[in-house]
């Protein structure tokens, strides 16, 4: 429902303030996400994941080169549809949790969202009780501002404001960063339940570990680059299903599948801690 | 509770302070109160007779006792006696304080509201045409010196156009009570603009950047991701959070305001506290200049203590210890 088509984006870099360089973010992107499906991007930091996903909200700086196009359910997606469509039928969980306004309460910023998807005023604020309530954000939750709650609870209040606007592709970006174990299963339980609706959810994530129960589809992105995608029962035993060395080396550095780092393959330190 | 009778301890001891040295700048300075009183009868009288005059007042005890007779003075609310007025210099400052926050008042208000209003207007859009007409507009006016912008209006409006007074809070020659409201408001509006128009400039540049700051936050990329557009940032978001700024200014500014407001009321002969400010110093009313500079300190210190309660209001983050 969603296909990107050699997606290449450069971005200005000033080494000094006469030269400008360029810097290539994604190279070459080629991927296309399947309705109900839960598709992780996985990779490590500096990969590109959260460029693409502003790629495909059409949400990047205005001094961006973009190459390549965009379709959304077989229409090819420009800056004016995807600012359409922007909040109804795309929605982004973003990563840092000071996407909340600080100033606001937590259901007033639900029921803007909602409002933004198109709602009246009164169903918007029906709307957004009704969302926190599926999300177990009590009362006292919901009339807080972002500072007196939890981590996860903002994290589910985030999430709260991408399924109010019923949209029917959802990207979280690095949704699990920072929970302890319990709430980083609510939080990927509650992602799963959108696709089982029927949506689709990017999950983007640099840990495999995390994304694998829920993940239908998995592609790994190093440098820019789309290494491979794979379905999730691909990584199994000894990854050797897996067509690309990096994957394969990714999966084998995990604790649980030998923790060996193939010297012939170096990997990003920070995937492997990870 | 606790709260409010802290900062009220506070707001005491600010104006001892400010008492404190305020006195000690009088009693360094050249004037002798014994000279100012008497002024050219000074000619007529001896040498014993000042002496009496200076032993009566207790002029012969040392400062920290005189300090202590006028700090008891105060408490008891005998703030002196104006000579310049040839009335108790409470009601010197009562009666002009009255002329002078209706000036100070509208200035203000028009200063705090406009300014606000096209800071986040400007700030919206960075490098807009209207961002750049704004920009250039305050940071025009925040470079202006403010008797310098007086001068050239009355010349322009009030000399050359005849569009408004020239001078005073009425027309020569006409009793106070008969003054009608309109003429009143028509002597206002010449000192009012020149004196908001210079307040804007502040208001609006630093609204403004606060503004850029938020559109380029995780605050704004979220509402852009909802579907919003500039406009439901800048009213739903930028209202809030560009107001910190805003009212911090607005409040922190009134001793500015009131500086202000002393060199507008001399180019507009306006008889304000301003005008006897200028007075009093110049013709050495002691009183009468310890009295404004703790009535003004009053003045800041209570515009402190409000855009401090707000910010609790508007940032509620900065509400410590609430529930």
């Amino acid at each position: 429902m969603f296909t990107i088509d050699q997606l290449s984006l450069q971005l200005p870099m000033y080494a000094s303030w006469w030269k400008r360089e360029w810097a290539t973010c994604l190279n070459d992107v080629s991927l296309t996400f399947a309705t109900g499906e839960v598709h992780a991007l996985v990779g490590a930091s500096g990969a590109g994941k959260s460029l693409l996903a502003y790629a495909m909200m059409g949400l990047l700086p205005a001094q961006a080169r973009l190459q390549g196009q965009l379709y959304y359910q077989g229409t090819l997606l420009d800056a004016s549809r995807q600012r359409r469509l922007r909040g109804r039928e795309l929605a982004l969980i973003p990563q840092s949790l000071s996407a909340l306004d600080p100033l606001v309460r937590t259901q007033r910023q639900v029921a803007w969202a909602a409002q933004r998807a198109g709602h009246a005023t009164e169903s918007a604020w029906r709307a957004s009780q009704q969302a926190l309530d599926h999300y177990q954000l009590n009362a006292r939750a919901q009339q807080a501002y972002a500072h007196e709650l939890s981590g996860g609870m903002a994290r589910r209040v985030l999430t709260a404001m991408a399924h109010v606007s019923q949209a029917r592709l959802v990207i979280a970006d690095e949704p699990t960063v920072g929970l302890d174990p319990h709430q980083r299963q609510r939080v990927l339980t509650a992602l799963r339940e959108l696709a089982d609706q029927g949506k689709t959810v990017v999950l983007i994530t640099h840990d495999l570990r995390h994304a694998l129960p829920i993940a239908d589809q998995v592609t790994i992105l190093r440098d820019g680059k789309s290494i491979e995608t794979a379905p999730a029962c691909a990584f199994q035993g000894a990854g050797t299903s897996l067509s690309s060395t990096y994957s394969q080396a990714l999966w084998r550095a995990l604790p649980d599948n030998g923790f060996t780092v193939s010297m012939a393959q170096p990997v990003d330190k920070e995937t492997v801690v990870a | 509770m606790p709260r409010i009778a802290m900062r009220l301890g506070r707001l005491a001891l600010v104006l001892l302070c400010v008492a404190l040295v305020s006195f000690g700048l009088m009693m360094l300075s050249p004037i002798d109160p014994v000279d100012a009183y008497l002024g050219p009868q000074v000619a007529q009288v001896s040498p014993e007779q000042r002496a009496l005059i200076a032993e009566r007042w207790g002029f012969d005890a040392p400062p920290a006792v005189q300090f202590g007779h006028w700090l008891r003075q105060l408490a008891s609310g005998d703030l002196g006696w104006s000579h310049v007025y040839n009335q108790p210099v409470s009601e010197v400052i009562g009666q002009r304080f009255q002329r002078s926050i209706v000036l100070l008042a509208s200035a203000w208000l028009v200063s705090a509201l406009l300014g606000f209003a096209l800071g986040v207007m400007a700030g919206a859009k960075e490098g807009s045409p209207l961002d750049k007409m704004i920009s250039t507009y305050a940071y025009l006016t925040a470079s202006t010196p403010a008797f310098w912008l007086a001068m050239l209006a009355v010349l322009l409006f009030s000399v050359t156009l005849g569009w408004a007074p020239t001078c005073c809070a009425g027309p020569a020659g006409v009793l106070d009570q008969d003054v009608t409201l309109t003429t009143r408001l028509h002597h206002l509006v010449l000192p009012v603009a020149t004196l908001a128009l210079l307040g804007i400039a502040n208001i609006t540049l630093h609204t403004r950047t606060r503004m850029l700051a938020l559109m380029r936050s995780d605050i704004a990329i979220h509402a852009f991701a909802q579907g919003a557009g500039r406009f439901d940032v800048a009213w739903r978001h930028g209202l809030r959070h560009a107001s910190l700024p805003a009212v911090t200014l607005a409040f922190a500014s009134l001793g500015e305001l009131f500086g202000g407001s002393i060199l507008i009321e001399q180019v507009f002969a306006y008889p304000g506290l301003g005008q006897a400010t200028v007075a009093a110093g110049l013709r050495s009313d002691i009183p009468l200049l310890l009295g404004i500079a703790l009535f003004t300190a009053l003045f800041v210190s209570i515009g402190n203590l409000v855009a401090d309660t707000l910010y609790g209001v508007i940032d509620p983050r900065l509400t410590t210890g609430g529930s």
